[in-house]
C-alpha cells in the first residue's frame, strides 16, 4: 500500500453565492497519477487552485506530507514541493525559454532574493550550479533547439512543453497539470503524453491531472476522480469510473 | 492668416536660421528630461512589479534629497552620506512593505493608489519634522564650468553633461542587473505573470522590498541632480508629477519607454516654450507635456512603448 501524499478533506469553496466546490474529499498516493475529470464549470481548476493555495476553501482541510492545514499558501504549497502548469499557459511571455525554466529554480537557490540583490558574487556562482539540471530538463522534454527564443513567439504546444519544463525545474514531489493537453493536436498529445509517463516513472513525481480526452485519462492515470457541479461524482480506477452509472450520465448530459 | 504663419512658418525660420541655439535649446530640454525620466523609471520599477501606481515617487525624490542634504550640511562627508541615504531608502522600503503594502494585498488597485497617496504625505511630513522646510542649497563638487563643442558654437554646462552621463550609467546598470542576474529574472517575472511567479514560489514580499528600495535609490539620484541645480526644496515633488505625462507618452510598464518619454518632454517643452511661448503668452512649459499627454491618450493610450492593451476574451 502506497504511502499517502495529500488528502482533501471536505472541500468545501464560494465565490459569492456561486459554490465552485462542495463537501469534496479524496486523497493522492505518493507516486501515483491522479486525473480529475469532469464538465465545464465542475471544479477542477477551483480544486487544484485550493492544492496550491491560490484560492482558500471556507471549510475543510488540506493534508499534505502530514501535515494539515485549512489553507495553503502559494509560497509555502512551491516551497514544500507543488509545482503546477496552468489551463490558460502563464509563462513569462518576454523571457527566453532558458530563462522561464531557470525561474523554477529559484527555491533551490540557497541564498534568499534579497541577499542576492546585496551581494552579487555568491548569486552567480549559484547560477551556474543550477544551470545543469535545467539542462536536463530541457534535454528531457526535447526542447533544447528553441532554449533561446522568447516563449512568447513559440506555437501553442511548446509553449505548453516549456511550461511543464518550468514545473519540472523545481524538481517537485507534486505536480498539479491543469490541462496539459488541451488545443493540441494528436501528434502533439502523444509526446506530452509520453513525457508525463516518463516524468512519473524516471522522477518517482506524484502527478495530479486535469484533462478532457477521455482515452488519455484512461491511458495515463492509476486512478480517476469525477467532479460534477462542485460536488464528487466518483472516484476509482479509469475502468471503475467509466462504467460508473452516474459518471455516464453527467458526461451524456453535459454538452462537449 | 498671420497666426498660421506665426504658428507654422516663422518658428521653423528660426530654428533653420540658428541651428547651434536651437542645440542648446534641445540640449538644456534633455536636461530637464533627465528628471523626469528619472521619475518615471521609479514609477514604471514599481508599476511593473506589483501594479500598484506609486503616488509617492516624486516625494521619495524629496525625502531622499532632503536626507542627502541634510546630512551633508551637518558636516557628513558627500560619500557617507551617499550611502547612509541609500540606507534609508532601504530601510523605508522595507517599512513600507511592512506597514503598509503586507497588509493590504489582495485588495483593488485604487485602495493601493490611496495608500501611495498616504505614504506621500506621511513622507512629506516627516521630511519636513526632521530637516526643516527651508530651501537647502545642495553642492558636491560638481564642476559648473561650461564646454563648447561643434567649433565653439554651441555651449553646454559641465553639470548637464555630468548629469546625463550619471543618469545613463544608471540605467545602463539597471538594464543588466534585469537581465543578468537572478533577482533581475525573478523582477521580470513578477511583472510579466503575478500567478505564475507565485505558484513557482517567488517571495513577492522580497520583491516589493527591492523595487521599493531601488526605486528609492533612483529618487536619490534624481534628487541629487535637481537639488544640485535647483537647491532642494518642497515643490521638487511637485514637479516630479510631470512624470505622469512621461509616463502616458512612454507607456506605464515600459522602461525605455520612461526614459525616452522624459527626455521627449523635457526637449519638447522647451522648444515649444522658446519658439512658440511668446504666442501663448509664455510659460507653455508648465502644461505642454500634459498636452502631449492628453493627444497620446486619444489616440495611442498604450503609449509609445507601452503593451498594447487588448481586453481578454
Ligand atoms: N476566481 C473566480 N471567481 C469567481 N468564480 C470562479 C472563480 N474561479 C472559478 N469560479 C467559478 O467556479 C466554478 C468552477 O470553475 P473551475 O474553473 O474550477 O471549473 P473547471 O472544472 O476547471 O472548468 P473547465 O473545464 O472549464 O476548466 C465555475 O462556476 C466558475 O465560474
Ligand atoms: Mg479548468
Amino acid at each position: 500500500m502506497a504511502e499517502n501524499l495529500l488528502t482533501v478533506e471536505n472541500i468545501t469553496l464560494r465565490f459569492g453565492g456561486v459554490k465552485a466546490l462542495t463537501d469534496v474529499s479524496f486523497d493522492i498516493l505518493k507516486g501515483e497519477i491522479r486525473a480529475i475529470i469532469g464538465p465545464n464549470g465542475a471544479g477542477k481548476s477551483s480544486m487544484l487552485n485550493c492544492i496550491n493555495g491560490f484560492y482558500h476553501p471556507q471549510e475543510g482541510r488540506i493534508t499534505y506530507k502530514g501535515q494539515t492545514r485549512k489553507q495553503m499558501r502559494p509560497y509555502e504549497a512551491a516551497s514544500q514541493g507543488i509545482a503546477r502548469t496552468f489551463q490558460n499557459i502563464a509563462l513569462f511571455r518576454g523571457m527566453s525559454v532558458l530563462d522561464n525554466v531557470m525561474t523554477g529554480r529559484v527555491l533551490k537557490m540557497k541564498s534568499s532574493l534579497l541577499e542576492q540583490a546585496f551581494y552579487f558574487g555568491r548569486a552567480r556562482s549559484e547560477e551556474i550550479s543550477h544551470r545543469s539540471k535545467v539542462e536536463e530538463v530541457i534535454d528531457f522534454l526535447e526542447i533544447n533547439a528553441i532554449r533561446k527564443t522568447p516563449v512568447g513567439r513559440l506555437p501553442y504546444g511548446l509553449q505548453k512543453r516549456v511550461e511543464l519544463a518550468r514545473a519540472l525545474a523545481a524538481e517537485p514531489e507534486l505536480l498539479l497539470l491543469d490541462e496539459p493537453m488541451a488545443g493540441m493536436n494528436v501528434e502533439e498529445k502523444e509526446d506530452m503524453s509520453r513525457f508525463i509517463l516518463n516524468v512519473n516513472a524516471e522522477f518517482g513525481t506524484t502527478i495530479a491531472l486535469i484533462e478532457h480526452d477521455m482515452g488519455v485519462v484512461m491511458d495515463l492515470s492509476d486512478r480517476v476522480v469525477v467532479l460534477n457541479y462542485g460536488e464528487k461524482l466518483a472516484d476509482g480506477t479509469p475502468d471503475v469510473v467509466r462504467s460508473n452509472q452516474a459518471v455516464i450520465d453527467a458526461y451524456l448530459g453535459a454538452s462537449h | 492668416m498671420e497666426f498660421l504663419s506665426d504658428f507654422f512658418v516663422a518658428p521653423i525660420m528660426e530654428m533653420v536660421d540658428a541651428p547651434e541655439f536651437l542645440a542648446e535649446v534641445i540640449i538644456a530640454g534633455l536636461m530637464s528630461g533627465v528628471m523626469y525620466s528619472l521619475v518615471g523609471l521609479g514609477f514604471v520599477l514599481i508599476f511593473k512589479a506589483s501594479g500598484i501606481f506609486n503616488f509617492a515617487q516624486g516625494v521619495m525624490v524629496l525625502f531622499a534629497a532632503l536626507n542627502f542634504v541634510g546630512l551633508m550640511d551637518s558636516g557628513v562627508h558627500p560619500i557617507i552620506a551617499f550611502i547612509a541615504t541609500v540606507v534609508i531608502m532601504t530601510v523605508l522600503a522595507m517599512a513600507i512593505e511592512r506597514v503598509v503594502l503586507r497588509r493590504l494585498v489582495n485588495q483593488n488597485q485604487l485602495i493601493l493608489f490611496m495608500s501611495t497617496i498616504g505614504i506621500a504625505f506621511f513622507l512629506e511630513g516627516f521630511g519636513e519634522l526632521i530637516w526643516g522646510g527651508n530651501v537647502r542649497p545642495l553642492d558636491i563638487g560638481i564642476p559648473d564650468d561650461v564646454v563648447f563643442i561643434a567649433n565653439g558654437t554651441i555651449l553646454i554646462q559641465e553639470a548637464d553633461l555630468f548629469a546625463g552621463a550619471t543618469a545613463a550609467l544608471l540605467v545602463t546598470i539597471l538594464a543588466l542587473g534585469f537581465r543578468y542576474t537572478a533577482v533581475g529574472r525573478a523582477l521580470r517575472a513578477v511583472a510579466d505573470d503575478h500567478q505564475a511567479a507565485l505558484s513557482i514560489g517567488i517571495p513577492l514580499n522580497n520583491i516589493w522590498v527591492i523595487v521599493w528600495a531601488v526605486a528609492g535609490f533612483v529618487a536619490l539620484v534624481a534628487g541629487i541632480m535637481w537639488g544640485t541645480k535647483l537647491g532642494v526644496q518642497f515643490s521638487i515633488s511637485i514637479v516630479a508629477l510631470k512624470a505622469l505625462p512621461v509616463l502616458i507618452l512612454g507607456g506605464f510598464t515600459s522602461i525605455p519607454g520612461a526614459i525616452i518619454g522624459g527626455l521627449i518632454i523635457g526637449a519638447g517643452e522647451k522648444v515649444a516654450e522658446v519658439y512658440w511661448g511668446s504666442l501663448f503668452g509664455g510659460a507653455i512649459e508648465e502644461w505642454f507635456a500634459y498636452i502631449v499627454a492628453l493627444l497620446f491618450l486619444l489616440f495611442r493610450p498604450q503609449g509609445l512603448f507601452g503593451e498594447k492593451i487588448i481586453d481578454r476574451v
